[in-house]
């Protein structure tokens, strides 16, 4: 089963305009979902790892409805046709 | 946001103004009586840095965004912001083992007006990139980097950034960098070996008020025609230096506070020199509520307030280190930007201001240029005229109505407010303020 990437409208500008985006082939963790995304879309990586490959701090990642802050981080398992959110934190002024 | 959009030609006058929620692009005649806002550009970005290349015909803006989400970006336009480059990849970044990643780009400095392809980028965390093929390939300045000093720098309010960058056109393989709180660095080796340039400039929020660095240096400012002197605006503290920064000497000389973040250089005269002082790092706006600027054309002896057509009532304004500018033109072209969102310009050395933009996020950059000048180059003199109101981008207008200000009474020499005491010490703000720092 295929991992689906939501990405929010920021980053369509990186994936061809694309709010779902599907990896194929299943991938073991979020770190290994999102470096198949990256691949397939390398301007994503930039916008949401920093260079020490660290999901930038006002990023979230959601697995379903778990925030990977919780359960892991970017070594949070993947199910197969898990869901992943890419969503800007509520933040700013 | 679908952006406002102008064109320039050659000989035009621009304007970058860079906020928190995006930046704007200005264009005029050489009178500089109307301006023409393009933007918002980046809109909900905050913009910390711009920068315009005129070197070798080129007509290209650059801008460095910081989302607070997404992290920092660096963009060029040769078409005044109709088309950006947008790199997959970020140009500006941290090479692994150095275990950083960069949160803010805060300066854009075009080289020399002989080199180019030459940029210079100055970021947070406290660090110089260097480019020499126009802004494709960035390098980390190592020997910056390197500096033994470096894990003592502490941030400042803003964060611990490198703020301002000026090469020397005289000693091409020297360089000065201000680094908020680290102090200035020179390197006179092109960047390979840098040392503290801060002898005589205090760090008052320090136990020890003389190191060797550590200061919290605002902004430092050179003139290409004598660039052994420069001057520097000091988290307390106003210097010069007549020996490419070996040492400083204290030239807050009747101000009403020697507190303040912006400086700016005048285009064709190596001793007139721009400041807007604040009240104190406590509370940082302009002093008795009064919007002034303060221009020195004697080298620092003495300064004086210019306040024609500044608000003299109810002012309570911040202008910030990036935030003041002055084109080439002449009569020089003056311009600052406020943290309630206003730009201000003169268009004849500060004598008389006008209300250039209004309504905009909080202003955190001003850059000015001559469309088709590069750095050095002359510009043809058009006396008269006067700063007037923007044209604002439609996506903009209805904030508000951009006009210009209420004209204050003429006061084009204004008194010094207070003789400075031996050692330089005699700030009104400054002296409420010293027990508690």
């Amino acid at each position: 089963m295929p991992v689906t990437f939501f990405v929010p409208g920021y980053l369509r500008a990186y994936t061809a305009g694309a709010g779902k985006v599907t990896i194929p082939r299943a991938p073991s963790d979020v770190g290994a979902a999102l470096a198949a995304l990256c691949d397939l879309h390398p301007g994503v990586r930039d916008r949401v790892l920093n260079e020490r490959g660290e999901v930038r701090q006002h990023v979230n990642v959601f697995v379903g409805n778990e925030s990977i802050r919780f359960t892991g981080g970017l070594g949070t398992p993947v199910a197969e046709g898990s869901e992943i959110w890419i969503v800007p934190a509520v933040s700013g002024g | 946001m679908e952006p406002r959009h102008v064109s320039v030609k050659n000989g035009d006058a621009a304007l970058l103004v860079g906020t928190m929620k995006g930046a704007f692009l200005l264009r005029s005649d050489r009178s500089r009586r109307r301006w023409d806002a393009g933007g918002p550009y980046f809109a909900g970005t905050p913009v910390y840095a711009l920068a315009f290349d005129g070197r070798s015909g080129r007509r290209r803006v650059w801008a460095g965004t910081s989302s607070e989400h997404w992290g920092p970006g660096l963009a060029s336009s040769d078409d005044f912001g109709r088309t950006w480059t947008n790199p997959k990849e970020v140009p500006i970044k941290f090479p692994a083992d150095t275990d950083a990643s960069v949160k803010r780009i805060w300066q854009i400095r075009p080289g020399r007006a002989g080199e180019a392809d030459t940029l210079y980028v100055g970021v947070e965390p406290a660090a110089l990139f260097e480019s020499r093929d126009a802004g494709k390939q960035w390098s980390l300045v190592r020997g910056l980097w390197d500096h033994p000093h470096r894990p003592m720098w502490q941030p400042g309010g803003g964060g611990l950034c490198l703020h301002t960058i000026l090469p020397d056109p005289v000693h091409l393989r020297r360089l000065f960098v201000a680094i908020s709180t680290g102090g200035v660095y020179r390197s006179d080796d092109g960047g390979a070996t840098w040392r503290a340039s801060n002898k005589g400039v205090r760090a008052d929020f320090l136990p020890d008020k003389d190191p060797e660095f550590g200061q919290c240096v605002h902004k430092i400012v050179m003139h290409p025609s004598r660039p052994e002197r420069l001057f520097l605006q000091n988290h307390w503290g106003l210097y010069r230096s007549e020996d490419g920064g070996d040492s400083w000497q204290d030239i807050a000389n009747g101000v009403p506070s020697d507190f303040g973040f912006a400086m700016a250089m005048h285009p064709h005269d190596a001793d007139t020199v721009y400041i807007l002082p604040l009240e104190s790092d406590e509370f940082r706006v302009t002093p008795e509520q009064k919007l002034r600027v303060y221009r020195t054309r004697d080298g620092g002896r003495s300064w004086e307030a210019l306040t024609r057509g500044l608000p003299q009532k109810g002012a309570l304004e911040t202008v910030l280190r990036d935030a003041m500018d002055t084109d080439r033109m002449n009569p020089a072209g003056v311009y600052f930007g406020t943290r309630s969102g206003k730009v201000f310009g003169s268009t004849n050395g500060g004598a008389a201001w006008t209300c250039v933009m209004d309504g905009l996020p909080p202003v955190v950059c001003v850059k000015a240029a001559v469309v088709g000048e590069a750095p050095g180059a002359g510009a043809g003199p058009r006396s008269g005229a006067r700063a007037g109101t923007a044209k604002r981008p439609a996506a903009v207008q209805p904030r508000a109505t951009a006009r210009p200000r209420a004209t204050a009474k003429p006061r084009a020499t204004a008194k010094p407010r207070a003789a400075a005491k031996p050692g330089g010490r005699s700030r009104t703000a400054r002296g409420a303020a010293a027990g508690k720092r």
